[in-house]
Parts: structure tokens; C-alpha cells; sequence
């Protein structure tokens, strides 16, 4: 058969009897596609991600004359609680006390604060375990507790008891003045 | 839809279709002269009443969407909106919030039937794997549906699950950013949940006819677990099957309405009608009834990452079941050692469900306080929790393999006709009967 087909065909491309020409072809074909199709993805599935306007967030800006000692403050910043908390000296002590505990993410207090300004812990207010927001002064370690699992943190915000495996996380921020700070 | 098609078109028009497309004789095929093992008892009709809860779901699903507001400021408002000026609102809203719970009551009475008859055995695997692609899809839809209304326990119940997927090392955050839309549970979640919210349901209905097509090729597995040997093992699903299911619907439907119109919060979470708060977390945080085995077992482990492997791993057992369970024997009726772990198991799973609702740190004995066994007093729902999830893992991974290849099970009926006929092989039909009840 294939005598017959050559003898009727003298162009040996033509009928196929090239096998490198064609596989390119095929070859060439398929990762057309697949990268057109894989190019195409891409926008469909970075659409999800933050938007421009999501991620143009402006920076929260906060008067620390609202927060009297011992208390806290939970404002909203990108969406999330953001807690200033205004510790006591007992608190502060506490805290430094624990700086070489046996800590499950360890981290002293002062790496937790700014200089000289102990007295002001401002941190992200969500659980590092599953994000619920930790209650103000529970747990056996007297600075948050979360309800959802019972993670425990001390008043330097550190993770002491429960599931969750990180400190509660601080954000980015500067003093502006001594009562003014500017987070993110 | 295989084999012999026994349709004759009676019309000129069914004639003049049939070469065309022959929708006639796919639904005469598959739904009235469907040959049926004729001993399917009532734990068999919960496919039908399945479809009628799919079908109620999209029905009041779509008018729903009708008066919804998918944005974080009107959300909750437009469902309050619904509830009282939206002319039969409440009767919408309150047949759909509790239509899913049906739809998982039913369901689960399904797969734990699957379970004790051994549907999942050759050669009813992708059978038995679509369903459990069906539960994965109801579940997403289910726990995107909960987001909806906007409450606290929308708002924080998205929170936690959306973080579960923050444990994967290196990739955690990202997905979970990607998922939020933003850097927390905020608006575009809310949004794309409600657009995955209703294409969900369309994508069931989809995978459900790949698994009436999986399940018309092997045809009904049956009580006795042996094939369909001759005709005589079987009858036409129409009016044989149309009529029982019928009856088991419509016994369904009293239960669900008695939900709907003198209980219709009984299900739900009185702090769901609390407006979203994303700066308080209400005080105890619990998934709706169906989602409480699984949120047990998460926190049963103290490890976050393994917390959440496990819980997606309870799933994951039913997929690779097939393969996991060694005996040749399908129905439980004829392995009595196993019907037994059967028993603990279905036992296990109402134990998880019983302690995911409650905290983890709250005495199961009220008022008894024993010691402390690594992090938790041993009397407390952890440590239950911890005992139930064990023998829910070891129950696929150890027990069926090994029972398989030890146990001597009893002996199976010639064919389905058998024991159906003869008088003295009622005697083990008898003695399945009272586990069933419990399943």
C-alpha cells in the first residue's frame, strides 16, 4: 500500500511519510493551545485577588489620648481589629518577666513595642489560629483569650496556651507625636 | 441508558422524535422500565427524596436571589427585608435555610446506608465517588450559602474557614488573600460567595446525572448485596419504585414542613441574627449541625496544620473506601463482626457531631474533674472528641482492611429471589433490621 501511495504522490512530505514535520505540527498545535488557555487562566484567576482600590488602602491615623491606662482600644484598619492597648506597669512586668519563658514563638518584649514607649502594644486583633478576635484581658496569662479554640496570649501579646502558633502579629506603625500614631 | 431498550414510540410525534432525539426512550429507559432488584427496602428511597431536596434548593434558591443584596451594608437588611414585606419571604427563606438542613439529614441517611450495604464495592467505585464529589460541592455550597445573610456567625464562620486554608505552609496566605478578595472576610467575599453560590447547585445537578448514568450502568446495589442473577430478581422501577419513593417523599416532605412552619429556627443559630461584626467574635463559635463531626475532629488536634489535614482526611477516607475495605461480601447482613464496628462507627461520628457543639474545654460528666492527660482534663469534649476521631480513622484504615481478609461471614443467598421466597432465609433479613433503625 504504501508503494502505491508514493508512486501516485511523488512529494514524500505530503502524504505524511515525514514523521518529524508532522510531529511539529501536532507539537506546535498542542502548546498553542495549552499556552492560550493557560494565558487566558491567569486573568481569570488573579481577578480574585485584592483590587486596586482594595490594596490602595489608606493608613489609619489614631489619638492615643482616648486610651486610658489599662484600657483598650479596638479600632478597624484594612477590615481587621487593630487593638491599642495602653498596659500598666504590673502588665509591662509581667510581660518582660516571660521574656525568657518557654515561649512557642519566641520573642522578647521589647521587640514588641517601639523605644521607649512600653506602655503602648498595638497589634493585629485576630487569633493567628483561625482569625476569631481575642477578648481583652482573659486567659491564664491575663492579656487575651480567644473564644473560638482557647488560645491563650500574655499582655505581650505572645501565644502562651492553645492552638495557635504565632504571637499576634504587629503592624506597621509610627509614632507621629507623643499622643499620635500612624499604623500601616 | 444501557442495554436493551424495550421502548415502542405509540405516537406518530414519539416516532418522528425518536430518530431525531431519543429523550423519550432515555426517560421510558431509565425511569419506568428501569429493572430494579425487587428487594430495595425504604433506606433506598433517599436518592428520590435527594433529588426533590436539589430541586426545592434551586427553586427557592433562585427566587431568593430575587430580593437579595449580595453587599456587606444591605446583606443582612434585605434578608430582614425578605423575611417581612417580600410576599411570602418568610415562606421562601425559611423552606431554603431548612432544605439544607433536610438535604443533609437526607444525605447522610444515604451514605450511611452506601456504607452498611457495601454500595461502594466493585463495580459501583465511580458511583460511589461521584456521590462523594456531590457531598464536596454541597458541602462549599452549604457553607457559602451560611455567609449570605450577613449575621455574626456568617461573618465569623467564614473567618475561621477561610484561615483554614492559612495552614498550608508557604502558600497559606496567599490563598487565603486570593479567596478573601482583600486582607479580610470583607465585601468581594461576600460577593464571589454569592456567585459561587449559585452556580454550585447547577454544577450538583450536573454531577448527579453522571451518577444516576453510573449507577444505571451496574444497576441498584440491594439489601442482599448479591447481583441481579435473572428477571425474576427484578421489576420495573415504574409503578414499583415511582410509587415507594413517592411515599418515602412525601413522608419526607411532613417532616420537613413541621421544620418549616412550627420550628424553622430550630436548626439554626440565634446569633446568626445578629448583624456581621467584624471587631467582636461571638463568645462560641459553631458551624451549622451538618459541618459538627468535622469541626470537632479540627480541634481535637493541637496542631493547626494537622488539625486541618485531618478534617479534609475524614473526607478524603470516603473517596478511597472502595479500595480500603477488603471483603467481597457487600451487604452487612452477612458480615456480623462487621456490622458491629459499623455500629461504634455510626456511634463515633453522633459522638463528634455532640462534641463539636459544644467547647472544647466543657466536662462531659458535668461537675467531675479528673486529671489533666497532656493539655486537656481527660473528662472534657477534647479528649471525647479525640477518642471518637480515632476510631473514625481507624474504622477505614485498620478495622475494614483487616475484618476483610479475618472475619468468616455468614452465607450469602443464591440470588436476590431466595430469601425473598423462601420462608427460613428471612431469619438474617430479620436480624439486619435493628441496626438499620440506628443507621
Amino acid at each position: 500500500m504504501a508503494d502505491t501511495v508514493v508512486g501516485a504522490n511523488p512529494d514524500p512530505h505530503a502524504a505524511g511519510e515525514d514523521p518529524n514535520r508532522r510531529d511539529f505540527i501536532h507539537i506546535a498545535a498542542t502548546v498553542a493551545a495549552v499556552g492560550a488557555v493557560g494565558g487566558l487562566a491567569w486573568p481569570f484567576i488573579d481577578q480574585m485577588n485584592p483590587a486596586g482600590d482594595t490594596l490602595a488602602l489608606a493608613s489609619v491615623e489614631f489619638d492615643l489620648n482616648k486610651v486610658e491606662l489599662g484600657q483598650q482600644v479596638t479600632i478597624k484598619w484594612r477590615g481587621k481589629p487593630l487593638f491599642i492597648r495602653r498596659r500598666t506597669g504590673k502588665e509591662i512586668a509581667a510581660a518582660i518577666k516571660d521574656d525568657h519563658a518557654d515561649l512557642r514563638d519566641p520573642a522578647t518584649d521589647e521587640s514588641r513595642h517601639k523605644p521607649g514607649k512600653a506602655e503602648w502594644l498595638i497589634l493585629i486583633g485576630t487569633c493567628t489560629h483561625l482569625g476569631c478576635v481575642p477578648t481583652f484581658g482573659g486567659g491564664d496569662f491575663g492579656g487575651w483569650f480567644c473564644p473560638c479554640h482557647g488560645s491563650h496570649y500574655d499582655t505581650s501579646g505572645r501565644i502562651r496556651k492553645g492552638p495557635a502558633p504565632k504571637n499576634l502579629v504587629v503592624p506597621d506603625y509610627a509614632f507621629l507625636s507623643d499622643s499620635k500614631v500612624k499604623v500601616g | 441508558m444501557s442495554g436493551h431498550s424495550n421502548y415502542e414510540p405509540k405516537t406518530g410525534f414519539e416516532r418522528w422524535l425518536d430518530v431525531r432525539l431519543p429523550i423519550v426512550r432515555l426517560a421510558y429507559d431509565s425511569m419506568v422500565d428501569f429493572p430494579t432488584p425487587k428487594n430495595l427496602n425504604y433506606w433506598w428511597t433517599f436518592g428520590g427524596i435527594l433529588a426533590v431536596c436539589l430541586a426545592i434548593q434551586i427553586v427557592t434558591g433562585v427566587v431568593l436571589a430575587m430580593h437579595y443584596v449580595p453587599h456587606v451594608d444591605y446583606a443582612f437588611a434585605s434578608v430582614e427585608r425578605i423575611m417581612r414585606d417580600v410576599n411570602y419571604g418568610w415562606l421562601v427563606r425559611y423552606m431554603h435555610a431548612n432544605g439544607a438542613s433536610m438535604f443533609f439529614i437526607a444525605v447522610y441517611i444515604h451514605i450511611f446506608r452506601g456504607l452498611y450495604y457495601g454500595s461502594y464495592k466493585a463495580p459501583r467505585e465511580v458511583l460511589w465517588i461521584l456521590g462523594c464529589v456531590i457531598y464536596l460541592l454541597m458541602m462549599a455550597t452549604a457553607f457559602m450559602g451560611y455567609v449570605l445573610p450577613w449575621g455574626q456567625m456568617s461573618f465569623h464562620g467564614a473567618v475561621v474557614i477561610t484561615n483554614l486554608f492559612g495552614a498550608l505552609p508557604v502558600v497559606g496566605p496567599s490563598i487565603t488573600t486570593w479567596l478573601w478578595g482583600g486582607f479580610a472576610v470583607d465585601d468581594p467575599t461576600l460577593n464571589r460567595f454569592f456567585s459561587l453560590h449559585y452556580l454550585l447547585p447547577f454544577m450538583i445537578a450536573g454531577v448527579v446525572i453522571l451518577h444516576i448514568w453510573a449507577l444505571h450502568v451496574p444497576g441498584n446495589n440491594n439489601p442482599a448485596g448479591v447481583n441481579v442473577k435473572s428477571k425474576a430478581d427484578t421489576v420495573p422501577f415504574h409503578p414499583y419504585y415511582t410509587v415507594k419513593d413517592g411515599f418515602a417523599i412525601a413522608v419526607f416532605l411532613i417532616m420537613f414542613a413541621s421544620f418549616v412552619f412550627f420550628n424553622p429556627n430550630a436548626l439554626g443559630d440565634a446569633v446568626n441574627y445578629v448583624q456581621a461584626n467584624p471587631l467582636v467574635t461571638p463568645a462560641h463559635i459553631v458551624p451549622e449541625w451538618y459541618f459538627l463531626p468535622f469541626y470537632a475532629i479540627l480541634r481535637a488536634v493541637p496542631d493547626k496544620l494537622m488539625g486541618v489535614l485531618l478534617m479534609f482526611g475524614a473526607i478524603a477516607m470516603l473517596f478511597i473506601l472502595p479500595w480500603l475495605d477488603t471483603s467481597k461480601v457487600r451487604s452487612m447482613r452477612y458480615r456480623p463482626t462487621a456490622k458491629l464496628y459499623f455500629l461504634i462507627f455510626v456511634v463515633a461520628c453522633l459522638v463528634l457531631g455532640f462534641c463539636g457543639g459544644k467547647l472544647p474545654d466543657a466536662h462531659v460528666i458535668p461537675g467531675l474533674s479528673t486529671f489533666t492527660l497532656i493539655d486537656a482534663d481527660l473528662n472534657s469534649m477534647v479528649w471525647l472528641s479525640r477518642v471518637s476521631a480515632l476510631y473514625y480513622f481507624a474504622y477505614f484504615l485498620v478495622i475494614l482492611p483487616v475484618l476483610g481478609l479475618t472475619e468468616t461471614p455468614l452465607p450469602q443467598p443464591e440470588s436476590i429471589s431466595e430469601p425473598v421466597l423462601s420462608h427460613s432465609a428471612n431469619a438474617p433479613a430479620g436480624a439486619a433490621a435493628s441496626p438499620e433503625k440506628r443507621g
